[in-house]
């Protein structure tokens, strides 16, 4: 069976700029990818582009292919992408306060939903929303429906992003950054949320996150973008025990970890480059402590390592 | 024990929204019986989430903001009540990274404007060479002096407000989330200059925070505080936490490695709204231990080396 959805070598580019630069990626159904790099890595790219909502931003795939399903998003018409999305691919936004309409009340907001991409009635949607609050464990799920979305706490809207973006009742949930702008113990929660619904109903989650931690604890497999380019790829067990990439190794160890003495702590020198101005050769050699001079010159292969992959020219042997 | 560089003795500030025609204004406690000593050369952390008071406590210790009352005193001298003149004079001692480098510093300044600035408001005179040497002091490159906020990245603009904050050489500076804005591998970067300027000026550093885990690694003692109060002073980083809240802030945090993954219940339920606390300890509706009593009555911090306001501490 293929994977639910497959990046084949995409690449991404508005206007000129080349932004993503031959990204693959697979996940299945019931797994968790986790998608990590800094700003400006290219991660909402590829979820916007694994959506097909690349036009929204005068974004194109200039090259490769997104298939969800099997089906390659390309070939599809605009009608039938816009059924795909809210119906088999949901998607959870970064910012609750601003992913919800001020003037319509939430019930409404979610019902829509249901009713536009599963044929429900009035009725018959209102239930399903209140089923999905309650499992989403919002307190007096009846009330929340008639609250305007400023009555609520921010931790509060996002779960009311993640309950509308399940009532298609979805295959793929795609959730960019949900807990960046939550307090950490709501963090916490809606991360939790979020893993139970990957083991309990089965869907397919692709996490953006700039947290390396997050990934450690509910991601299967994980995919390091650096301006715009893979830099690995594989299961999370591995990634964290034995690193293949400087570029990997770098953003686990600038996590301060308990028990770290202080002045232990190590950030990556400089800062992600601009796309107009990615360095030659591999892009993160000026940052990176073990580049040499063929590093500027030659652009790194994917390689195969374990069930995964890396894009360095000084990987470590493969472990026997 | 070294003399107290800074004493917070009971500082409460109190805000009032609203209000208007037919509309009673509504009143909240930002900040309240905050006491807290400051040793010469200690960096003491300040964790909480939102609206806990963090940053509003960080702005009365300067005196940006007036405080309803308490006071705060620098080597012995009442902040809180000096006349305004004699305020600017203290003021050259302290200073403040804010935690925006996108908003603190003014678009139209060249690097060298921003850096000036402090000077000018002081009245004293420029020291030639004086603007290279504060950028080589926070790694940035001396011809960055031409340079205006846009076009440098976070984490070159958090080195240029820090630079600005040093710039009259202060013994002790307010650091309000300074990392909150950049991406983890910058922070890093940041947090190590933090470090070797602290040791290289012997500065005293009070480190706002909502980052447990980063709290722990820089400071030397831990305040937590939750809707205005503090409810945990940890004697050191790795102290064990005695409050439920402060242990849930530990427990919410997520460990970058696979192998000791485990089921976090997380908190139930949301920060309760400072407009409505609830009448005994502001913590009770979301704590696993809370008792009847911890609905009614509020705790406050115990007398011990290691202060906790709970009733049923861990």
């Amino acid at each position: 069976m293929s994977a639910l959805l497959e990046l084949q070598n995409v690449s991404v580019a508005i206007g000129s700029a080349q932004l993503l630069d031959g990204v693959s990626l697979k996940l299945e159904r019931g797994q968790t990818l986790g998608l990590v790099g800094e700003s400006g890595s290219g991660k909402s790219l590829t979820a916007m582009a694994a959506m097909g909502l690349l036009p929204l931003i005068g974004g194109r795939v200039s090259a490769g292919s997104v298939r969800f399903d099997g089906q390659d998003l390309a070939s599809l018409t605009d009608p039938q992408r816009r059924a795909l999305r809210g119906r088999r691919i949901g998607f959870v936004t970064q910012n609750p306060m601003t992913a919800l309409d001020p003037v319509q009340r939430i019930g409404a907001q979610i019902d829509v939903v249901s009713r536009l991409h599963l044929g429900l009635t009035k009725q018959a949607a209102r239930a399903r929303t209140l089923d999905l609050l309650t499992q989403l464990r919002i307190p007096e799920a009846a009330a929340v429906t008639e609250a305007w979305p400023h009555q609520l706490s921010g931790g509060m809207k996002q779960r009311i992003v993640i309950a509308m973006a399940l009532a298609g009742d979805p295959e793929l949930i795609v959730a960019d950054e949900p807990t960046t702008a939550l307090d950490v113990t709501v963090q916490a929660q809606i991360i939790q949320i979020l893993a139970a619904l990957v083991r309990e109903k089965g869907v397919a989650l692709l996490l953006i996150t700039h947290d390396m931690g997050v990934v450690a604890q509910i991601c299967d497999r994980v995919a390091v973008l650096y301006a715009g380019r893979l830099a690995e790829e594989g299961a999370v067990a591995p990634i964290f025990s034995a690193p293949q990439h400087p570029y990997t190794k770098a953003l686990i160890t600038c996590i301060p970890q308990e028990g770290m003495a202080r002045g232990t702590l190590r950030g990556i020198p400089g800062a992600v480059p601009s796309a107009r101005q990615y360095p030659s050769g591999c892009r993160f050699h000026p940052r990176c402590a073990k580049a040499t001079a063929e590093c500027a010159q030659q652009t790194p292969p994917l390689i195969p390592r374990g069930d995964g992959q890396a894009a360095c020219l000084h990987l470590p042997e493969p472990a026997q | 024990m070294t003399a107290p560089m800074l004493q917070i003795e009971a500082l409460t500030k109190r805000f009032q929204t609203g209000g208007g025609f037919l509309k009673r204004p509504r009143a909240m406690l930002a900040v309240r019986d905050v006491s807290l000593t400051i040793a010469k050369g200690e960096v003491v952390g300040v964790v909480g989430e939102s609206g806990c008071g963090k940053s509003t406590l960080a702005r009365l210790v300067l005196r940006l903001l007036e405080p309803t009352s308490g006071r705060v005193l620098m080597d012995g001298t009442d902040l809180t009540h000096l006349h305004p003149s004699a305020l600017r004079a203290a003021r050259k001692r302290m200073a403040m990274v804010f935690q925006d480098p996108y908003s603190s510093l003014d678009p139209r300044f060249s690097v060298t404007d921003v850096l000036t600035e402090p000077f000018t408001v002081q009245r004293r005179p420029l020291p030639p060479g004086q603007i290279a040497e504060m950028l080589t002091a926070v790694g940035l490159p001396p011809e960055m002096a031409t340079s205006h906020p846009h076009q440098l990245s976070g984490g070159q603009r958090q080195r240029v407000g820090i630079a600005r904050a040093l710039a009259l050489r202060p013994e002790f500076v307010v650091l309000d989330e300074p990392t909150a804005s950049l991406d983890v591998s910058i922070q890093a970067q940041i947090i190590d200059l933090l470090a070797g300027l602290r040791d290289q000026m012997g500065l005293t550093y009070l480190f706002i925070s909502h980052d447990l885990g980063l709290v722990r690694y820089f400071c030397d003692r831990i305040v937590v505080m939750y809707l205005g109060a503090v409810v945990e002073v940890l004697p050191t980083a790795h102290a064990k936490p005695r409050h439920p809240y402060t242990r849930a802030l530990i427990d919410s945090g997520f460990a970058p490695d696979p192998t000791r993954r485990r089921a976090i219940a997380p908190l139930s339920g949301e920060i309760p709204s400072p407009f409505d606390l609830p009448p005994g300890c502001a913590f009770a509706g979301r704590c696993p231990r809370a008792s009847d009593r911890c609905r009614t009555e509020r705790p406050v911090l115990d007398a011990t080396t290691h202060p906790t306001a709970c009733f049923h501490p861990l």
